[in-house]
């Protein structure tokens, strides 16, 4: 018949054993070959390339943990320098203007001293000037007065003559 | 187009020698396609190497679809071997047939039921096989309970429909697409007009027969993980 062929175990009137044993034999074997020749170095190598990456994820990630920390920790030192920085010239100000006072005040005070000194000074030298003027005046004076005048003039006048021209000489003075 | 197979006794055993050889082609060609585009691996994948991955990734797609892959990861290498077998030995009829002396020699292997069903039926052993491995004895044998008692003649016959199908599938869609091709070929060298009107069916049926081959393949991998998984899962 033209559809003989197509029914089960047609190539004979027995089932051909053999060629299921061939089959499995040669799957089974073609199975274990590509696995200890061919899966088995692939999956290795696709195993190793899953960790890899996550070993490399794993980096990145501590990596980028790290740098972060280290970010905020400058950031914290650089707050903290501006902190100090910005105290410090505040310091410096304050000691300034201390100083600067006390500079001010020492200077002035010293000013004020050494003019009332020289005052004084300059007082005291007055006085001695005129004292020892008049005292010149007053001997020349009479050495003068005893030569020109000397017999004319009374005591009284002469005292009164004398004293006028010291008065005058003061003045002049 | 109704040739015999080259019968061979041997200790009363009959081996089809046709299907022993293209068992051994078909075996041979993935060997060599595995082994030599697995040489040299490297961690960053270039030309075959990226082509085995992607099938071991589709692969491993199909298994995860299943089940859980701490579970399924033992299929794998079963999985991924399954595939490009069936594949390569779907495609291994299409460029031609050869019949010496009215024996059928070079041909799909998945042409035949023997093979299919041998296949099916090692499946299917398997997935019993793990099934009581993995639940124990009772758990695999209240699956059978489940998810009523009296479904259980349904379930006896679905281990049997399962077989049948799943070898049968494959056997009827290879063998159906030599037969159009055998055809074909009959009318091609029939005479100058069959050649010129064979030469376009031809291409078309060839082109689907490659498509057929492939989604073949594709299914009886993935029907084997959901046989597999329906053993092996505990939510199913």
């Amino acid at each position: 018949m033209f559809f003989d062929h197509l029914v089960l175990g047609a190539t004979g009137e027995f089932l051909n054993i053999g060629d299921i044993i061939a089959t499995l034999v040669i799957f089974l074997l073609l199975m274990a070959l590509l696995k200890k020749f061919a899966w088995g170095p692939l999956m290795g190598v696709m195993q190793q390339r899953e960790d890899l990456i996550a070993s490399e994820i794993e980096t990145a990630e501590k990596s980028r943990q790290e740098s972060q920390q280290m970010l905020d920790e400058q950031r914290s030192l650089l707050k903290d320098a501006r902190n100090q920085a910005q105290e410090i010239v505040e310091n410096a100000k304050k000691q300034g203007e201390v100083s600067r006072e006390e500079i001010i005040t020492t200077a002035r005070a010293e000013s004020a001293r050494m003019k009332e000194s020289a005052v004084a000074e300059i007082a005291n030298e007055r006085e001695k000037a005129i004292a020892a003027v008049r005292e010149e005046v007053v001997a020349l004076t009479l050495l003068a007065a005893t030569k020109v005048l000397d017999k004319e003039i009374s005591e009284e006048d002469n005292r009164q003559l004398i004293n006028e021209t010291i008065a005058k000489a003061g003045e002049v003075q | 187009m109704d040739h015999g197979a080259p019968m061979l006794e041997v200790f009363g055993i009959w081996f089809n020698l046709s299907n022993v050889m293209m068992l051994l082609v078909a075996a041979l060609i993935v060997f060599l396609i595995a082994f030599f585009a697995t040489r040299n691996l490297k961690l960053k994948p270039t030309g075959m190497q990226n082509f085995m991955e992607w099938v071991m990734d589709f692969v491993k797609g199909i298994i995860k679809s299943n089940m859980d892959w701490r579970d399924g990861g033992r299929f794998h290498v079963l999985g991924i071997t399954l595939l490009m077998f069936i594949f390569v030995s779907n495609m291994l009829g299409l460029p031609f047939a050869v019949v010496v002396n009215g024996d059928l020699w070079w041909k799909s292997p998945t042409a035949d039921p023997v093979v299919t069903m041998t296949l099916a039926a090692t499946i299917i052993i398997l997935s019993h096989y793990y099934g009581i491995k993995l639940k124990g004895l009772k758990g695999y044998s209240s699956d059978f309970l489940k998810p009523m008692p009296f479904l259980f003649p349904l379930k006896i016959i679905e281990e049997f429909a399962n077989t049948l199908t799943l070898g049968l599938r494959l056997y009827g869609n290879i063998y159906a697409g030599e037969i159009l091709l055998t055809l074909l070929a009959g009318l091609a060298s029939a005479s100058i007009f069959g050649f010129v009107g064979a030469i376009l069916p031809m291409m078309a049926w060839q082109g689907f027969s490659i498509f057929i081959g492939a989604i073949q393949a594709f299914i009886f991998v993935m029907l084997t993980m959901v046989y597999l998984s329906h053993k092996v899962s505990e939510d199913h």
